[in-house]
């Protein structure tokens, strides 16, 4: 059964918020999905990227106004 | 990048570890402020990864990199960089995650090349990090590899010594070509700072924020807060941090938690924070008109600030906004 799980990643800048979702991706099995709230506009360029490199799905990336949620596929 | 690549061309399995201190320079650090709100933000150790076809381990080590910045065995470089121990704490992490079982990595890989940078790549230095760092002769600099000894990847039949590099001093122009021979068009500015703590201004305000505090110790929040805004020290017990413009103002306003934060609401003006204890009515009041100097009411008679403090209360000043021959310049932190 695969899980849905929140973090918060609000008003740190990158890498910090790359940090925290490697971290928690670590901790997460195959088909769980992050969800990543975030303020710094950098990680729109470097979660996708780190998402990319070790081989993890981007579903979503949603910004309204200075909030920015970024979902992410377990693979 | 480089290093990397020529390690990869011999058929070896490379992946990259990046290390966060917090005194890292990243395109977007600059991401706060909104007049570079359209400069590329990337982090370039990602970037340089997926350049590479590599995995990238981003590694968090701002708690443990303090006993580097405040007790560097080997000294600081021209300002408060102690980069001869941070290249030797860096190494020393770096094998003690590839050493690790569930990793099994065989050795190191550095881009260091001899002569190239003045305090921390020079020959004597070169064996030093190897020896403190406990990496010893699995420590391999593809680079410069044919001016040193010879390594445990190379005398192991690993890495092919012939294929490595004997580049020295500081010339870049036999890296360019290699990457030229590697295909990257893009690549770091060569000599481009990736630390704060090289910087001269940044340097003196973490100097100035030590001897405020009468310690030598920082947190998190402390070393970010002086990548932003104007500093300004009317008084030794505090200090005013005053945003530049509205990307500033924002990241400031993020801090009204921990710090006493002033907003001018007569006139359009920036967000500043108080840091400093003990701070009675005079000092708020100075640290009032200093913003006021900084609004758009600085020419008005009267412009009033609200006070705002971490508990949540709110204090309204109506003072005059300091005059120029007021602000001494030796408070610019």
């Amino acid at each position: 059964m695969s899980e849905l799980i929140e973090l918060d990643a609000r008003r740190l800048l990158c890498p910090m918020p790359v940090i925290r979702t490697q971290d928690r991706i670590r901790t997460l099995n195959t088909g769980d999905r992050l969800v990543v709230h975030c303020t710094d506009p950098g990680v729109l360029h470097d979660i996708p990227a780190w998402c990319r490199i070790n081989g993890h799905d981007v579903l979503e990336t949603r910004t309204e106004g200075r909030d920015i949620t970024i979902t992410i596929e377990v693979r | 990048m480089l290093a990397a690549r020529v390690i990869q061309e011999q058929g070896v399995h490379v992946e990259g570890i990046n290390f966060f201190t917090g005194f890292c320079v990243e395109g977007h650090t600059h991401a706060i402020r909104r007049r570079d709100v359209d400069k590329q933000k990337r982090n370039n150790a990602l970037w340089v990864a997926e350049q590479l076809g590599i995995k990238l381990h981003i590694v968090d080590v701002i708690e443990e990199y303090k006993d580097v910045v405040l007790n560097p065995k080997h000294g600081y470089g021209q300002h408060l960089n102690p980069c001869l121990d941070c290249k030797i704490f860096m190494v020393n992490k770096a094998a003690a995650w590839a050493w690790a079982e569930e990793n099994g990595f065989d050795f190191i890989i550095t881009g260091e090349v001899i002569g190239q940078r003045p305090k921390s790549q020079r020959r004597e230095t070169m064996p030093i990090v190897a020896r403190e760092s406990g990496a010893d002769d699995r420590l391999l600099r593809p680079l410069c590899a044919k001016n040193l000894p010879e390594t445990l990847p190379e005398r192991e039949g690993w890495v092919d010594r012939s294929r490595l590099y004997d580049f020295h001093g500081r010339n870049r122009k036999p890296q360019i070509e290699l990457a030229k021979q590697f295909g990257f068009t893009e690549y770091s500015q060569p000599a481009g700072g990736c630390c704060f703590l090289t910087d001269a201004n940044y340097s003196k305000k973490l100097a100035d924020l030590w001897r405020s505090r009468g310690s030598r110790d920082y947190e998190l929040d402390d070393i970010m807060l002086l990548k932003v805004g104007r500093h300004l020290r009317p008084r030794p017990h505090f200090k005013v941090i005053v945003g530049r413009e509205e990307g500033e103002n924002h990241y400031l306003s993020g801090y009204k938690h921990q710090f006493v934060t002033l907003n001018t609401t007569s006139h359009p003006g920036p967000t500043a924070l108080v840091d400093g204890e003990n701070l009675d009515a005079s000092d708020l009041t100075l640290a009032a008109r200093i913003v006021a100097r900084y609004s758009q009411g600085r020419d008005a008679p009267e412009v009033t600030v609200e006070a705002g403090y971490p508990g949540g209360d709110a204090m309204t000043l109506k003072i005059a906004p300091l005059a120029s021959p007021e602000l001494d310049p030796a408070w610019h932190v």
